[in-house]
């Protein structure tokens, strides 16, 4: 597996992973009651601050576990990242859209705030999936 | 989804093995892509680039049609 490829992986993982946590920190304070009313502002900028420091240190390890041939990136890394992006952009406009919705509709910060972050993890998934496919598949 | 992606053929690999037994990392090295895109496009899992395509036959010392190849169409045009 080359540098490229897997550091798509660690993106994947760690965008859902540290999704999971979020939506678990929001759960737990709930504890049943209203989601609108928990504090998230804290958990959401300490998640996305998490996600960044998650990704360097998740790649760092991985290189000392299983170090790559070569750390550059070339023609085909390129192309099979372009083909994620084009495909995850939608995860943007998917969240972005919502949060329209949402704000036209008057409704609390929070769903709004949530719907812009939510897209942008669907956008990781969507993008890194994508490529992953592609380097197994081929394009 | 399924089969080999790309229509374009190589004889990449036996041509490594009429170069002295050329590597796929030695390859990889002179073209200036990772050893991981030689095997892919190997096994048809990548259509590189015309640039790409010329430094593997350069590399490879053989004409780009002998590296490459695209079957002919079918009569009915597919």
């Amino acid at each position: 597996m080359s540098y490229e490829e897997k550091g798509t992986w660690v993106y994947l993982v760690v965008s859902v992973v540290v999704y999971g946590v979020y939506v678990g920190v929001l759960l737990s304070t709930a504890q049943g009651g209203t989601l609108a009313d928990v504090a998230y502002v804290a958990p959401l900028l300490w998640t996305i601050v998490a996600s960044v420091v998650a990704a360097v240190v998740v790649r760092i390890v991985v290189e000392v576990v299983r170090p790559s041939e070569s750390y550059r990136s070339d023609e085909r890394d390129r192309e099979l990242a372009r083909r994620g992006v084009a495909v995850g952009w939608w995860g943007v406009i998917a969240g972005a859209l919502v949060a329209l919705v949402l704000a036209l509709v008057e409704a609390d910060y929070f769903w709004i705030a949530n719907a812009v972050y939510l897209g942008f993890v669907v956008s990781a998934v969507l993008s890194s999936v994508t490529t992953i496919v592609a380097y197994r598949r081929g394009v | 989804m399924g089969g080999r992606p790309t229509r374009v053929t190589n004889s990449i690999r036996a041509l490594r093995f009429a170069r002295g037994e050329m590597t796929q990392a030695e390859l990889a090295d002179r073209v200036g892509v990772t050893r991981q895109t030689v095997i892919a496009i190997e096994q048809g899992r990548y259509s590189p680039s015309l640039e790409t395509a010329f430094l593997v036959a350069r590399a490879l010392r053989a004409p780009l049609d002998e590296v490459f190849g695209y079957p002919e169409d079918t009569p009915d045009g597919t």
